[in-house]
């Protein structure tokens, strides 16, 4: 009898908990306003622009010549291969033009970093962390490059929450976390 | 069926219902307290007290409080500050016993640890003690969410990103709490109910396990003498009040203990109308605004000196750090060694191991609020392996203490 009356229980409570669980999910209609489309076309090089994508901050750098060539050139001496080789592992191709599109959010604790474009890096003012102009971290305690929303190139648009075989390439190499 | 009889009065009609009379004594008349105690033994009451501040002044804050993102900042901000008559003074009264409390629980609990409250048979009131400083902690947070200004949204922001648990990346988690990608309509809503019904529950229940655990114990006394409770009760209830090491609760050792609370009054009002601004940061009069965080953020001072534990490590280190400075508390009747119960003082090594402690923490605060720079850091740095130090030496210090 204790035990019938002990399963019964047992049941409805985790029935309970499991109802109490969902209750606290992000609701669909959240869920659903989770995605932004952005016009490509209107951005000017080495000058940052903050868009809003789940109510996050997202920073998008279109990236001038010689960010690209300083980009190159440091990126083939820390691999050891010639500056032609070099893949804008980071950034987003669109036209012809490259961007960096990143959540604007420091990956320490979730400040937001701020641009100086003349030194063409980020820096938190929280605690100190300072990033490169494609989002790599040259200065700690940040644990990883900002991290770099889902995206879907179309045309000169992309669409952020949507995902991609470029943004899923990212993941499966460890450019960035999944956000 | 019980006998009732025809009641001769009011009392005794209330009296054969509910034996108030039974319940007067046990609770408060023939409830006894050492005579060999000081003020410090009168924290309790205040901290009872200043409950009772924050429960009326949250109630008439709740009368106009819109838990909506879009009129949270201007229903505090302008509505309870601006139109409603004597709003203010809810807001000032709310916001500085908020404050104070967590001073008070610092000096009840430091008082505690001085003269070894926490040991033979008390272990359950140092435990639901701590039970209850972390439902203030948690009580305290989620009220600082409800101005909705900037340094309750970044504070949430910040905390809340805590669970993710560094390197784990419980992302999905942290969305959980939140109720969305960021703080927002959902998180606050979740926030005022949890600061409004369910912490305020556990911590009225608390209060009473706190009570009751008391109650076979009984409260200690300054030199950690072991009293015969029964047999000074009877010395008492005899007439030789003299030569009885024990008073009644009530209302002997309560009009004591009123004098000390009234001294606390005078201050706390004194705070209230003229100093109400240390409870109050500036920062927090800014509307939340998530694309913009403030330059330097930084927890209330009561939270500082974990906050202070975390920081100067990296992230992992830093929330393994956090977590131990969180549940050690817990643990101290466990994990010092020795059966003495008398005051630091007599206990060789476990006095400095006390005051170092004590100043440790105060560093750490201090540290906590100074942006992390350059000689702050290293303070910051040292004061936390000190921290963590003293907590690992002392079942070792208090395992070869001499026994008094």
């Amino acid at each position: 009898m204790g035990k019938a009356f002990g399963a019964v229980a047992g049941v409805g409570a985790v029935a309970s908990l499991y109802a109490m669980k969902r209750s606290w999910d992000p609701l669909p209609s959240v869920k659903a306003a989770g995605f932004t489309t952005l016009d490509m076309s209107q951005y000017k090089e080495n000058e940052l622009v903050v868009e809003k994508w789940r109510g996050k901050p997202i920073f998008v750098l279109k990236q001038s010549k010689e960010m690209l060539e300083s980009y190159d050139k440091n990126m083939s001496q820390i691999t050891g291969k010639s500056t032609a080789e070099m893949d804008k592992k980071r950034l987003i191709k669109v036209g012809d033009d490259y961007f960096l599109i990143c959540v604007g959010l420091c990956t320490h604790l979730g400040c937001i970093p701020g641009y100086n474009p003349d030194e063409k890096s980020f820096l938190c003012a929280c605690h100190g962390g300072m990033y490169d102009d494609t989002g790599m971290v040259t200065k700690s305690p940040p644990p990883r490059g900002l991290d770099i929303p889902p995206f879907k190139v179309d045309g000169m648009k992309v669409v952020l929450g949507e995902t991609s075989p470029e943004y899923e390439k990212m993941l499966a190499d460890g450019i960035t976390l999944k956000v | 069926m019980a006998h009732f009889t025809k009641a001769t009065s009011l009392h005794d009609w209330l009296n054969q219902r509910l034996g108030i009379d039974t319940l007067n004594r046990v609770l408060a008349t023939e409830y006894w307290i050492p005579k060999n105690i000081n003020f410090l033994w009168a924290m309790g009451m205040i901290l009872a007290i200043t409950f009772g501040l924050l429960l009326i002044s949250g109630i008439f804050l709740l009368m106009y409080y819109q838990p909506n993102i879009d009129l949270a900042f201007d229903s505090v901000n302008y509505t309870i500050m601006q139109e409603v008559g004597y709003g203010w003074l809810w807001r000032h009264v709310h916001g500085v016993a908020a404050s104070v409390v967590f001073l008070i629980i610092y000096i009840h609990m430091f008082t505690g640890i001085y003269y070894g409250s926490y040991k033979k048979g008390r272990e359950m009131i140092w435990i639901s003690g701590m039970l209850l400083f972390v439902a203030f902690s948690a009580e305290a947070f989620s009220g600082y969410m409800l101005p909705w200004g900037q340094m309750s949204y970044w504070a949430g922001m910040v905390i809340t990103n805590l669970f993710s648990m560094g390197g784990l990346h419980l992302d999905g988690l942290v969305e959980w709490i939140r109720g969305d990608y960021v703080p927002a309509q959902a998180f606050l809503n979740r926030f005022f109910m949890l600061h409004v019904l369910l912490i305020p529950l556990a911590i009225i229940g608390l209060i009473g396990l706190h009570f009751g655990a008391l109650r076979i114990p009984h409260v200690n006394n300054q030199d950690g003498e072991e009293i015969d409770f029964d047999a000074e009760a009877k010395k008492y209830l005899a007439g030789d009040k003299a030569n009885s090491k024990v008073i009644r609760f009530m209302n002997d050792f309560l009009a004591k203990d009123m004098m000390v609370v009234g001294i606390f009054l005078i201050l706390f009002f004194y705070l209230v109308f003229y100093h109400y601004d240390f409870a109050m940061d500036p920062v927090n009069f800014d509307p939340a605004n998530g694309l913009k965080t403030p330059t330097h953020i930084y927890p209330e001072w009561y939270f500082l000196w974990s906050y202070e534990i975390l920081r100067p490590f990296s992230t992992n280190v830093g929330l393994i750090a956090f977590a131990f400075a969180q549940v050690i508390f817990f643990l101290l009747p466990f994990l010092d060694r020795s059966p003495n119960a008398v005051p630091a003082s007599r206990r060789g090594l476990f006095k400095y191991w006390f005051w170092a402690m004590l100043i440790d923490m105060i560093i750490l605060t201090a540290m906590g609020k100074v942006p992390p720079e350059g000689i702050f850091s290293a303070i910051g740095f040292y004061a936390a392996i000190t921290f963590i130090g003293l907590w690992i030496a002392l079942p070792f210090i208090t395992k070869f203490e001499k026994k008094v």
